[in-house]
């Protein structure tokens, strides 16, 4: 109905702010898969850090009624599970792929289990930063009214993709990767680097939760995740490890999520539930055109397991 | 520990000293998945024990209450076992792949799709035809649909190189969403108002209980799809080839085994069994296809072959634990005032410690006989 002013134009503008606001917890949670991957480890139990971080978040917020708290300690919790994701997978016979989903339905149980109390009381929100007040248009500024997390997610992207090639913790990240042997004959010890990779990767994935409950959707219940978590796993092979591509992809993904919403909103109600499945859809498409039987992918740290 | 492929160095004896030594052997062999099984649950409800007794309750009542809501009474290991008659399909969905060291938690998708295959085809025949010509077309269409489903994965992993735990699981998402779709939409009953659903099927089209007791015959239906499945894999010749493809990629392809037919044959043979466990879900239990289907037995499978290690025999016991566990939830919601994920933290925690102890495999010298020598 509000996209009448502005007729068929409403589509492109709700999918452009869609994107954006959909793909802010794909961000944060491809970023900190692609730093696990990129030290040649997987977690796939981001989904459970992802929802449990939502919880932690929301049920800080609730109680200190502030929102960069709520985000603080969701990020402080993201990164104890990566830890302990981490700590098992340091193991031998240890398989890091079950482990993820061990982690995530403990991850998802947790949450569930602390997160009771909080489905009632409303949390302080976070921030958004209206760039959209020169216009007179309610929907260019409902379009450019865009979130804090957004913007800090975007800056990190860039921040990472320079640490990662400048950097010497960049390159001790790529080398430990790559090759176990090598990082060794440098004198390093894959086990402990890993271990900061996946508990630096639980506290991004936790920021995504922290934004599902605190922004968009803005409200904690057990129903907050999509598969946000899992999706960003294949996020992050489409995107090459190279964090500008996770959030680019992140925004296409973000755009696929909010095409039906937007269709919905000019009066195309047939196919609602199809068009919710267009995230999977797209994930699972340009998963099939990026791999390959036979040759391993460009880019792909050597010691990652999921590539073989 | 300190001690590595003795075995090799060592000419084996078995068989040839005496007859007790061998029969030995072969029950430590046998012990150790069951030793460390058991003790992985040890020290997963002793750190479940701390959660709860962390958040003020007394984790002895709530053992008691598992145990007299899962196992207690009669009624209880009735309740048990129905649940447990999904877990059984959905856990061989995740357990045969495995055998291939494909890792598919995508069950829930041919759960859903099945059921929802099973039900459409149901109502066009539902008063023209039999029951018993009804079920088995059911049952067809259902295995069909998941076989695809599933099958899908394993083709995608071994013909395009994507890796088959993300695939199986973003195809169980789009089969949920086409669920939606289809029983908002199309199929959907004019007269199914707060819970869409297809049309209900009529009283005598039910599958009904095992005589003597309260429970559906999806139960035997798992049990046999166990057994068989057992056999597939134990005494097959194709059985044994996924098993060594399962065991080492590469040298199955050397002996020219046809690696790619195994795995498309076996996600497919598992995705039937998970698609049997939706028809059975509508025939037995909904009486339509609705969004009960995705009620989360694909994702408790997934545990369920993990604890069992895959082996299709030991997934019996297994289901019925964890159908326990999923029947006293409501009295310990009820009695001491927990919320109802309280299973979901247990089953959570049992999983990761599970996971954690495949680490003291071949550590223990008990378990292996070639070790004993040494010291002897």
């Amino acid at each position: 109905m509000e996209a009448i002013g502005i007729g068929v134009w409403g589509v492109p503008l709700a999918v452009f702010a869609g994107a954006i606001r959909v793909s802010t917890p794909f961000i944060f949670v491809s970023l900190g898969e692609a730093i696990t991957e990129r030290s040649g480890r997987i977690n796939l139990g981001l989904e459970g850090t992802l929802v449990f971080g939502a919880m932690t978040a929301y049920a800080v917020a609730v109680v200190t009624l502030s929102p960069w708290l709520g985000v603080l300690a969701a990020m402080a919790v993201g990164a104890c599970f990566g830890i302990i994701h981490g700590f098992i997978c340091k193991f031998p016979k240890v398989n890091d792929i079950a482990i993820g989903i061990a982690m995530m339905q403990f991850g998802l149980g947790l949450a569930f289990f602390l997160g009771k109390p909080f489905i009632q009381p409303a949390a302080p929100r976070l921030p958004a930063i209206a760039f959209g007040a020169w216009s007179d248009l309610p929907q260019i500024q409902a379009a450019l009214n865009i979130n804090v997390l957004f913007l800090v997610g975007a800056a990190l992207a860039l921040v990472f993709w320079w640490a990662s090639r400048n950097t010497r913790v960049g390159l001790i990240l790529r080398v430990v990767g790559d090759s176990s042997d090598a990082a060794r004959a440098m004198g390093l010890n894959p086990d402990t680097v890993r271990l900061f990779a996946t508990a630096a990767g639980g506290a991004l994935a936790a920021i995504g939760g922290a934004y599902l409950s605190l922004y968009y959707p803005g409200s904690w219940n057990e129903g907050i995740s999509s598969g946000q978590g899992l999706m960003a796993v294949a996020l992050v092979i489409f995107a090459r490890w190279n964090p500008i591509g996770c959030s680019l992809a992140a925004l296409l993904f973000g755009g696929a999520g909010a095409l039906g919403p937007a269709l919905q909103s000019v009066g195309v109600t047939k196919g609602y539930y199809l068009f919710y499945a267009a995230p999977y859809v797209l994930t699972l498409v340009i998963m099939i055109a990026t791999s390959s039987p036979t040759r391993s992918l460009a880019g792909a740290p050597g010691a990652l397991s999921i590539t073989k | 520990m300190t001690v590595e492929a003795n075995s090799h160095t060592l000419p084996r004896l078995d068989g040839r000293v005496g007859s007790l030594r061998p029969s030995l052997e072969w029950l430590a062999r046998r012990a150790e998945p069951l030793a460390i099984t058991l003790f992985a649950i040890l020290i997963g409800l002793a750190l479940f024990s701390i959660f709860i007794a962390l958040i003020g309750k007394s984790p002895i009542q709530l053992f008691e209450l598992i145990y007299a809501g899962g196992f207690g009474t009669w009624f209880s290991v009735q309740n048990s076992l129905s649940r447990a008659a999904p877990l059984l399909l959905t856990a061989l969905c995740v357990a045969l792949p495995a055998r291939l060291g494909l890792v598919v938690i995508g069950a829930e998708g041919a759960v859903v799709l099945g059921g929802l295959a099973a039900a459409a085809i149901a109502l066009p025949l539902v008063g023209s035809a039999p029951p018993l010509l009804v079920w088995l077309i059911m049952a067809l269409a259902a295995m069909l649909v998941g076989a695809v489903w599933i099958g899908l994965s394993g083709f995608l992993r071994h013909y395009r190189g994507v890796n088959e735990t993300i695939a199986s699981l973003l195809l169980a998402y789009i089969a949920i969403a086409l669920l939606n779709h289809l029983i908002e939409g199309p199929l959907r009953d004019p007269a199914s108002l707060n819970k869409p659903s297809t049309a209900p099927l009529p009283p005598d089209y039910m599958l009904g209980s095992i005589p003597g007791m309260d429970v559906h015959w999806g139960l035997v239906i798992g049990v046999i799809a166990c057994t068989l499945s057992w056999v597939l894999i134990e005494a097959t010749s194709f059985g044994f080839a996924a098993r060594i493809a399962g065991g080492n990629v590469r040298a199955a392809q050397i002996q020219g085994l046809p690696v790619g037919r195994l795995i498309v044959g076996f996600t497919a043979l598992a995705g039937a069994f998970g698609g049997l466990a939706g028809m059975i879900e509508v025939a037995a239990v909904q009486g339509s296809a609705n969004a009960s289907l995705a009620a989360g037995y694909g994702y408790t499978g997934i545990l369920v072959a993990f604890l069992a290690r895959h082996n299709p025999l030991a997934i019996i016991p297994v289901a019925v634990l964890l159908g326990g566990l999923d029947a006293s939830g409501g009295l310990i919601q009820r009695r001491m005032g927990l919320p109802d994920a309280t299973m979901l933290v247990l089953q959570g925690t049992l999983f990761v410690v599970i996971l954690f102890c495949e680490t003291f495999y071949g550590r223990c010298k008990i378990f292996n006989p070639d070790l004993w020598k040494r010291s002897a």
